[in-house]
């Protein structure tokens, strides 16, 4: 493992079977009347968090907490960032107090990686920009190997990627950091990637992704054993990269007659917030294929898997990110 | 293999061989059913990687002894150790409790090797976070000596007196490359 987790495409395959493997171990936690490990006693773990999240923040905050971890929550409102303070005298500062770890959410592409530069502790990149996700696409990963490749009773069969499953993502590739994360990670572990959307909603660069590229949904979702839908946000409803709300669900929406086509074990995912109705239909939404309640779930637990890796051994001398 | 399975070639001295493991683990399934008066709440708890398939041979003798069905799991203490920050971060075993808990059981955890002590501090540590036993056990394969803290074994299947250089390995069906069981001593590399 790396000091560091800024991008999904830094995680070897090995990498990304340990860290879902411990995820694995550390999910029978949450089920237990006493819901804490002392494994991170001492450390510090500083959410920083220049853009709204609930789940992410919340996520990490718990996961960091059952590791016994003292958290520290910053958020950019109400901050000294709206005193015009920069991120890097932030990090100063963060890394003036002794933080361990530094997860963070910012609106620019590279603030995790340019952070990773100026503090001593792990940086855990939890969404920056239009860029990457990682934790996010590790718990997709984590999900659709628990409902597809799932452990026998006794444990065994732990240690296995996502061979052959074709997994289709859906809507909007072109700003989703999701996406990106995914189709870096689901590769790695053998999945084949197809990525569904409007021309104007994929990245000039989607060519050199390890992924196909397709822009019918129809035609893809029988071949699929797992569909993930992507929020289309409302800020880009109203600028012109589909003609309505209304054609876009039409043509790019999962709704119960679409979900119909897909094979019998398939799964439906979305990491959240969901737009019902816009992206994906509320009957689709609830229905038991969808795995969006169980996402949130294995988020706590992933995300403890994440710190745990980083933080709960020894300090690497000199391993740079 | 060559018909001499010389002890030197699997990288030390033989101290206990396949029928001598047999004969403790027998003698120490005896003694749990003794101690614990026929083993009716005894739930046998190996800690990974050894301890779990002796856990499970002792539960095996135990039922054939007895005629019940001893519950039997592992309890993994990585995230409990305190030798954590002295290594890179670890891959974690396998926690896996039998159905009825460990609420007012006789637990008896079950390890291949005592020796520092601190894993059986750990796996105590542990097994309070997951229910509140009556009381707890220690049975171990191998006692080698040499204790960092106050824990004593109640069930040893050999008393191995070493120097604190040697190693000792235990080597059994389930889990290593092997074709018989041995406990095998040398000196560390």
């Amino acid at each position: 493992m790396n000091r560091h987790l800024i991008s999904a495409a830094d995680l070897s395959r090995d990498d990304t079977l340990l860290i879902l493997d411990t995820a694995e171990e550390l999910s029978s936690v949450t089920d237990r009347s006493i819901k804490k490990l002392p494994t991170l006693r001492g450390r510090t773990v500083v959410n920083l968090f220049y853009e709204d999240s609930t789940r992410t923040r919340i996520s990490f905050e718990a996961a960091a907490k059952r590791l016994s971890a003292d958290v520290i929550n910053f958020s950019a409102k109400g901050s000294s960032v709206a005193k015009g303070e920069s991120l890097k005298d932030t990090a100063l500062t963060l890394e003036a107090m002794g933080a361990d770890a530094v997860v963070i959410r910012h609106s620019a592409s590279g603030a995790a990686h340019r952070l990773a530069g100026w503090v001593k502790g792990s940086v855990v990149n939890a969404g920056d920009g239009t860029h990457e996700h990682p934790t996010q696409a590790l718990i997709d990963a984590f999900t659709i190997r628990r409902r597809l490749r799932p452990r026998g009773p006794d444990g065994t069969g732990g240690g296995q990627g996502l061979d052959g499953l074709r997994v289709t993502i859906a809507g909007d590739v072109l700003h989703g950091r999701v996406a990106r994360s995914n189709v870096l990670l689901l590769s790695t572990l053998g999945a084949e990637v197809t990525l569904v959307a409007p021309p104007t909603l994929l990245p000039l660069a989607v060519g050199s992704w390890p992924c196909n590229v397709s822009y019918d949904l129809d035609s893809e979702l029988p071949k699929s054993d797992v569909v993930m839908m992507l929020r289309v946000q409302q800020e880009r409803m109203n600028a012109a990269y589909f003609p309505s709300v209304r054609e876009y669900s039409r043509r790019y929406g999962l709704d119960a007659s679409r979900m119909a086509k897909l094979p019998e074990h398939a799964i439906v995912m979305h990491p959240g917030p969901m737009n019902r109705g816009v992206e994906i239909a509320a009957e689709v939404a609830d229905s038991p294929r969808s795995t969006i309640v169980e996402q949130v779930a294995n988020g706590v637990t992933v995300r403890m898997a994440v710190l745990y890796l980083l933080l709960g051994g020894a300090e690497l001398p000199g391993v740079a990110q | 293999m060559c018909a001499a399975t010389s002890s030197q070639s699997r990288g030390g001295l033989a101290v206990l061989d396949a029928q001598e493991i047999r004969r403790a683990l027998t003698r120490i399934a005896h003694e749990i059913l003794e101690r614990t008066h026929g083993g009716e709440q005894a739930v046998l708890l190996g800690i990974p990687t050894r301890g779990v398939p002796l856990a499970r041979r002792l539960a095996a003798r135990m039922g054939e002894f007895e005629g019940l069905d001893v519950p039997c799991g592992s309890l993994d203490v990585t995230l409990h150790r305190d030798d954590l920050r002295l290594r890179p971060a670890r891959a974690l075993g396998r926690t896996d409790l039998p159905a009825g808990g460990v609420d007012g059981k006789t637990v008896v955890l079950v390890d291949d090797v005592l020796f520092s002590g601190r894993t059986v501090r750990a796996a105590l540590d542990a097994l309070t976070d997951l229910g509140r036993p009556r009381a707890v056990q220690l049975a171990v394969l191998v006692d080698r000596g040499h204790r960092e803290l106050p824990i004593r074994a109640d069930y040893v299947g050999k008393n191995l007196p070493t120097s604190q250089r040697e190693t000792v390995r235990v080597l059994l069906a389930e889990v290593d490359d092997t074709d018989s069981d041995a406990v095998l001593i040398g000196d560390s590399a």
